[in-house]
């Protein structure tokens, strides 16, 4: 069976939740208690999904200002973002895209990305409108999901998506090695002239082989 | 306590009988090693000299940065010029710098119980009447300065900017104490025209101390036991807690650019770090006496961890400070040669880890600003907890951002080969019996003690007992510690020994060479025999040193 290794980084405003998703994904609980983020937290988790091992590196980060600057060191080399926010705080939405466009504009490579409408247990204080969160997740790419850590919704489904959207990327990247392949062989290497394509999510058949990580 | 009766005896007879008859040497000093894990400063002295401005320092601190050079020697380990380039860049320093340096230096002035206090809180009322007739917009939830609980405070610790916006205030909403912020602004700025600092104003109880570190005004308002000088350490803490979120360089970049900028927004989530700090500094005398407390270990358990930690991290380059710490008690701390740590910084490391209970979570990367290292960039630390069943927590510090993945495997070994050899069960066991009774010492007389090693810069103090079990008691007891260390440092009479009689116990207090003890004894001990059993004490801790203190400083 095929395993895949990546970085996952998690990104939004202070309070929208990110930890408490990931500790509900990963710890199966959820805690009215928990402490802001400081700097970034480490998580690591694995599925299997579709005839692959896929193993998550998932980087909590701080949604407080101050750790704002020391981002780039998070995101760097991500193969995924989660992006999150609030659905009752239409200003962690606003915020959420302009960590789309920090992604975009210092991420090279292409980032699997999910958008997280979380506190979605909260619908009457409802301040951010599914349809407006879902045509803007399309327009970027990326998929969407409201989320709840409270009562367990949309959570699995957002990670096992993240999970296919990687194993997508992988596939291609196998599909491009093999082509560019034959065509090193054969005549034609114009097609692929940037070889690998991506060389960040690797096969991870040795455990501690070459990391995704450069950083 | 004005009618308690105290009586000082500097250089008394009492003291030199005492001496002849036990003999303490004079440089005598439990606790201290050849080489100490931390620096050991006179706090007291630091502060006075320490610039009124972190802009006078931040372009000389920028080419010397401990961090750049740590650096720069990551590839080749040569740290030589050093000495020549801190000269060198002192002959810069102080062309841009003698202009505040000017104000910065001058003699302040003290007002003390004068006619000046008086205009001052008279200017101070009228403004909070004029504020009165906003005051029906605001909702009245958080306390404010009408609030009588809000006054009752015994101590308040507000941060300003040089402006006047409000940054932080101990207790109630920063928005509703605009106006008074703008006071505080105010008192600053009419004392600076004069060329001049303001230091303190001293009215009945209250002691109003002020602390300028532009673009940062750091004021303390407190009727506590607490001297001036000691609050103005209280608050060199908070800012330094400033900088070990944003560091000096941010800070300045900010007011630079933006004078009017309202800092919260960066502070944002950092409030729990101020309000713990503030609060802590209540009561631990770490703080007062600029030390660390250790956890109390056996020395082979204790050598056993630090090698732990040595022979893994030495694997690695960068590593700068290894730190282990549980409940507010220093473990051991690994440090590259030649750098050591303050322990002021180390207070801000213990508060750090104490305000969150993020890190219990996961491990963490985050990055840190030790002011006294370096205040001008961060430092990166990996933080976790040894084990979910023990509340030790190991930060290893580096200047390299992309060491996570090479510390996280270090600190695995290191956790394996603590369990192997059952350290974390010592350190379990240690916590669990809460230090030591001071019945162990065997002095009858003596009820509780504090004692500071001055050149280990750690300390050591049996856990409070009876009487000693309400809150009220025990903040009475650190009152005395906190007015009989006061005593000792006054730098109009700095004393050796002082022999005070309160109202429920007496206290005696010993400064030495090497050491600080102050300690409380039974209300009818004679004064011979509380000075007899001082000395005692001295060889006990002596005999206990290895247990009490870290005494060999392991370096990578």
């Amino acid at each position: 069976m095929d395993s895949l290794e990546a970085k996952v980084v998690v990104l939004g405003s202070q309070g929208v939740g990110k930890t408490s998703v990931v500790v509900r994904y990963i710890g199966k609980a959820f805690s009215r208690h928990l402490s802001p983020t400081i700097g970034a937290s480490f998580f690591t988790c694995k599925l299997t999904i579709q005839g692959f091992h896929v193993k998550l590196q998932i980087w909590d980060t701080a949604g407080q200002e101050r750790f704002r600057s020391m981002a780039p060191m998070y995101y760097r080399n991500a193969n995924a973002a989660l992006l999150v926010f609030d659905i009752t705080s239409y200003e962690s939405y606003l915020n959420m895209k302009t960590w789309v466009m920090e992604l975009r504009r210092n991420v090279e490579e292409a980032v699997v990305m999910c958008v997280l409408g979380n506190k979605c247990d909260l619908k009457s204080n409802r301040a951010v409108n599914t349809t407006e969160a879902q045509q803007y997740a399309v327009s970027i790419g990326a998929t969407y999901f409201e989320t709840s850590a409270v009562s367990n919704e949309g959570i699995e489904e957002a990670f096992a998506q993240t999970a296919l959207g990687l194993i997508e990327v992988f596939k291609n990247n196998e599909s491009q090695h093999n082509k560019s392949n034959d065509s090193l062989d054969g005549v034609d290497n114009v097609l692929s002239p940037q070889y690998p394509l991506r060389t960040n999510v690797i096969k991870t058949s040795e455990p501690e082989g070459q990391r995704i990580f450069c950083c | 306590m004005a009618t308690a009766s105290c009586k000082s005896l500097e250089d008394s007879e009492t003291a030199r009988e005492s001496e002849e008859e036990t003999e303490i040497p004079k440089d005598f000093e439990p606790g201290a090693s050849s080489e100490s894990i931390l620096i050991s400063i006179d706090l007291y002295e630091e502060v006075e000299n320490s610039p009124g401005s972190v802009y006078e320092d931040v372009s000389y601190r920028r080419r010397k940065s401990t961090i750049c050079e740590l650096e720069r020697s990551a590839g080749k380990r040569v740290l030589a010029e050093e000495q020549v380039e801190t000269s060198k860049s002192f002959d810069d320093k102080s062309q841009d710098g003698q202009l505040k340096a000017e104000i910065g230096h001058d003699e302040s002035i003290r007002i003390k119980n004068s006619p000046n206090v008086e205009p001052i809180r008279i200017e101070m009322e009228s403004i909070q009447m004029s504020s009165d007739e906003e005051k029906h917009e605001i909702i009245e939830t958080a306390e404010d300065i009408h609030n009588p609980e809000w006054k009752q405070h015994s101590k308040h610790i507000f941060i300003l900017s040089e402006a006047g916006k409000p940054i932080y205030s101990r207790f109630g909403s920063e928005d509703k104490l605009v106006t008074l912020m703008g006071v505080m602004q105010a008192l600053v700025s009419i004392v600076q025209d004069n060329g001049d600092v303001i230091r303190s104003i001293h009215a009945g109880d209250h002691k109003f101390v002020f602390l300028v570190r532009l673009p940062l005004i750091l004021v303390a308002v407190a009727n506590t036991n607490a001297s001036a000088p000691q609050l103005v350490v209280q608050l060199n803490c908070v800012y330094n807690l400033i900088l070990s979120v944003l560091t000096s360089t941010q800070l300045c970049s900010i007011f630079e650019q933006r004078r009017n900028y309202d800092l919260r927004r960066l502070l944002g989530g950092a409030e729990k770090f101020l309000d713990n700090l503030v609060d802590t500094m209540d009561s631990d005398p770490s703080f007062l006496l600029v030390a660390v407390r250790c956890l109390p270990l056996t020395s082979a358990i204790r050598d056993t961890i630090s090698q732990s930690i040595v022979q893994y991290c030495s694997k690695v380059k960068n590593v700068v400070f290894a730190i282990l710490v549980a409940k507010n008690q220093l473990v051991t701390i690994v440090r590259m040669k030649k750098y050591s740590l303050h322990p002021s910084d180390l207070h801000l490391v213990m508060n750090l880890v104490n305000s969150s209970d993020s890190f219990k979570a996961a491990e963490s990367w985050t990055p840190i600003c030790l002011p006294k290292f370096d205040s001008s960039g961060f430092l990166h630390a990996h933080v976790s907890y040894l084990d979910d069943n023990c509340p030790a927590c190991l930060l290893l510090l580096t200047v390299d951002k992309n060491l996570f993945f090479t510390l996280q495997e270090c600190r695995r070994k290191i956790v394996e080969r603590l369990h192997r050899y059952n350290c974390l069960e010592a350190i379990n066991a240690s916590l669990e019996s809460e230090g030591y009774s001071v019945s162990e010492v065997g002095l009858p007389d003596l009820r509780h003690f504090i004692y500071k090693s001055k050149s280990a810069a750690q300390f050591t103090e049996p856990r409070l007992e009876a009487p000693y079990v309400s809150n009220e008691d025990q903040s009475n007891l650190f009152g005395l510690y906190q007015y009989l260390h006061h005593r000792m440092y006054n730098s109009a009479r700095p004393l050796k020994i002082l022999f005070y009689v309160g109202q429920k116990e007496i206290m005696l207090s010993w400064h030495m060479a090497g050491f600080e003890l102050y300690a409380a004894f039974e209300p009818m001990v004679t004064k011979f025999t509380a000075v007899n059993t001082m000395n005692k004490l001295v060889r006990w801790i002596k005999k206990e040193e290895d247990r009490l203190f870290i005494m060999n400083a392991p370096t990578i």
